[in-house]
């Protein structure tokens, strides 16, 4: 049986969304893409600069990627919902991935705030895929406001310190009918794989990739985790712990 | 939505056909598994899984003392009426069956409600079998007002109400809310059900779903075992426990297991409860949800009562009677024998004697 | 005449469109968006509008980002 995860009406078979971000080149965006077997990619909307001649990030994404823009840059919901209407004017597709930052100490996403542009974008007919701290009353609030999966955040952006929110994303696992993709954070293979293991549908990674010494090996290094720990995850979990009999058992009463 | 939708889904599974292929291996990965499936909670209801009860009974002791400490909460139930306008087959109240019909006054409610607070106890439930013409709302609330003086919590077992007149019991001091579906098959459940307003499944399988929308603070529920195929009722009745939970988090949810006892009307159970089966489905549904509650009555043998103590149960009733006004009349014929006659002070020294505390204020609304 | 181009207070040619300002400024068509008074316009139109003092164009483009 073919291990698909569908968003958006799509079919993703490969659970390791790339962030196109820090990458030295862009020519790497491709090969990474290539490498790993990415189909999901994010990108940014941003002023153009008319001082400097910019490449266009869209010529090096492969046609058949899924360009998913983030509304980076918003402080707050309106800010978000109008990044994301200009970048689906320009044809970029339905998704968005909402990332409302009014921190920039630590740059974590408001839920409050991602909660509303959420709601109206959804309303819009977009694929919501919102950002967030993981909060188990502020998923399902997502979930009501017609999100198309929750990104709850493994650490703070770009930090690469890994599945710090491990038992928070494993309560939202458990508790969200939606996807739950960890984004931000992931700094190793092994710590995506541990999200997956954890029942995690994808994994969005950038900053690992990206400042890594050779960033294409380790897109590939990322997408085998990724799918090693789904494998996991779909083989279920072996027997680890186990209850040794005791000296008085509970259940010696029990006759018939 | 609502847990019917739910239940819906499992038209139609062939459970027998499940339970002939789970391994032991399928077992094993249930036991060890950090957050069950549904289907997981299944393989431990599996016939498969009684060779694994001991190991079960490990996990399940591990996690109820984990989630609710070495405690066991003490409560009482007071039968303020036995009018019924149901024909439920099983059942020593029904309105065919004739016995004395009473209804406490506010004096006699009074009057029960001070010999039990006497013994310390102060979480109570009400019941008054199932007339809505005789024990209207206004009767349960003008008995809630009493009982109020002399207990901290006050959960009712009626006939299933409207969401809004559970919430005026609620406003009125009411928090707790217990109703037995009785069976989860619903062809089962008609053939039981011949007449009265009990007839109608749906509206007694949301009543729960009603009183959480209306603020109840705890809702049990529960299958009576010996009415129909135990393993698949006490499935659909952790599936909806489950529903419950993650539908209502602010609730607290719990289970009874009861077993159908000998009653007035000497109806055969057609399915027979071993200790054993019983103990397999506290287990289970602790592994389940570690964090609902599972409340065992009186209608349980004190031998069984004191060892299920250490197996995944949170509440007991203490001194029972299901007479009405049976405390201040003893002579009064209750819906079924009591099998655990002891005193609420003799319960709290077997508790105490198996290394727990029995409680008998969990919390009060202040 | 002074538009807000970007945010930014720029002196452009009376009479300018915006498609005249998205050449002059040798931006590649395929690969912007023009926001127009906080209206997207579609490329087709950019021929059309002649931009009036105090106008607000944003020209926006997609990059990097995570």
């Amino acid at each position: 049986m073919r291990d698909v995860l569908e968003i958006g009406g799509k079919q993703i078979t490969n659970r390791l969304f790339l962030g196109t971000g820090k990458f030295s080149s862009n020519r790497l965006i491709p090969e990474a893409v290539r490498a790993a077997g990415v189909q999901v990619v994010t990108v940014a909307l941003r002023r153009v600069d008319m001082e400097f001649e910019q490449e266009n990030i869209a010529a090096y994404i492969p046609e058949d990627c899924i360009m998913m823009p983030n509304t980076s840059g918003a402080r707050n919901a309106q800010e978000a919902v109008r990044i994301a209407r200009l970048a689906r004017a320009a044809g970029c597709g339905n998704w968005v991935k909402i990332e409302v930052i009014s921190d920039n100490r630590y740059l974590l996403p408001d839920n409050y705030e991602t909660i509303k542009a959420t709601e109206i974008l959804a309303g819009e007919g977009f694929v919501v895929l919102p950002y967030m701290s993981p909060d188990l009353m502020v998923a399902k609030k997502l979930v009501e406001a017609g999100a198309a999966a929750v990104m709850p955040l493994g650490a703070p952006i770009g930090s690469n310190r890994g599945l710090k929110t491990r038992e928070l994303v494993r309560i939202l696992i458990d508790e969200i009918p939606l996807p739950v993709i960890v984004d931000a954070g992931l700094g190793r293979p092994s710590e995506a794989a541990e999200a997956m293991e954890m029942g995690a549908a994808a994994v969005l990674v950038n900053t690992a990739i990206a400042t890594a010494e050779d960033p294409v090996a380790m897109a590939r290094a990322f997408s085998l985790a990724v799918a090693a720990g789904r494998l996991a995850y779909l083989a279920g979990p072996g027997e680890s712990v186990e209850y040794a009999r005791a000296s008085s058992p509970l259940t010696g009463f029990l006759r018939d | 939505m609502s847990f019917y939708d739910e239940r819906k889904k499992y038209e139609g599974f062939d459970f027998e056909g499940f339970f002939e292929q789970v391994t032991d291996a399928d077992v094993r990965r249930a036991i060890n598994r950090d957050r069950l499936t549904a289907l997981d909670y299944l393989t431990l209801l599996s016939p498969r899984a009684e060779a694994y009860l001991e190991e079960i009974a490990r996990k399940a002791h591990r996690l109820t003392v984990q989630h609710f400490g070495r405690v066991i909460l003490l409560f009482t139930p007071i039968y303020v009426a036995n009018y019924c306008s149901n024909q439920c087959l099983y059942c020593g109240f029904k309105a065919t069956n004739r016995l004395e019909r009473k209804k406490l006054t506010p004096a006699e409610v009074e009057e029960e409600a001070r010999i039990i607070a006497a013994t310390g106890l102060k979480h109570i439930l009400l019941l008054t079998g199932e007339s809505r013409s005789k024990s209207p709302v206004s009767y349960i609330r003008e008995c809630v007002e009493i009982l109020k003086k002399y207990f901290a919590s006050i959960g009712i077992e009626v006939y299933p109400l409207e969401e809004e007149e559970y919430r005026e019991l609620v406003d009125a001091g009411v928090d707790g809310f217990c109703m037995y579906q009785e069976v989860y098959d619903e062809e089962v459940y008609a053939r039981l059900h011949p007449a009265g307003p009990k007839r109608n499944y749906r509206y007694r399988l949301e009543a729960p779903e009603r009183a959480c929308r209306a603020g109840m603070r705890t809702v049990n529920i529960g299958a009576l075992l010996g009415l129909h195929e135990w393993r698949t009722e006490a499935f659909f009745t952790g599936l909806h426990a489950d529903y419950l939970q993650r539908a209502y988090p602010e609730v607290e949810i719990s289970i009874s297991p009861p077993r159908m006892r000998p009653e007035l009307g000497g109806f055969e159970p057609p399915v027979k409860v071993t200790d054993r089966n019983l103990v397999q489905y506290i287990l289970a549904f602790r592994l389940f949800m570690p964090r609902g509650g599972v409340t065992i009555s009186s209608r349980e043998r004190a031998e069984l009562r004191d060892h299920l103590v250490r197996l995944g149960v949170t509440k007991m009733s203490a001194g029972s009677n299901t007479a009405v006004g049976g405390r201040s009349h003893p002579e009064a014929v209750g819906q079924f024998e009591i099998s655990d006659g002891r005193s609420v002070a003799e319960m709290a020294a077997m508790i105490y004697s198996r290394g727990y505390q029995p409680v008998y204020k969990d919390w009060q609304m202040v | 005449m002074n538009i807000y181009l970007n945010g930014k207070a720029t002196d452009v040619p009376d009479g300018l469109t915006i498609a005249e300002l998205v050449a002059q400024r040798m931006l590649n068509p395929e690969t912007i968006i023009v926001e127009y008074n906080y209206n997207l316009v579609k490329k087709e139109c950019w021929d059309g509008i002649v931009l009036k003092e105090n106008d607000r164009l944003e020209i926006l483009r997609f990059v990097e980002g995570g």
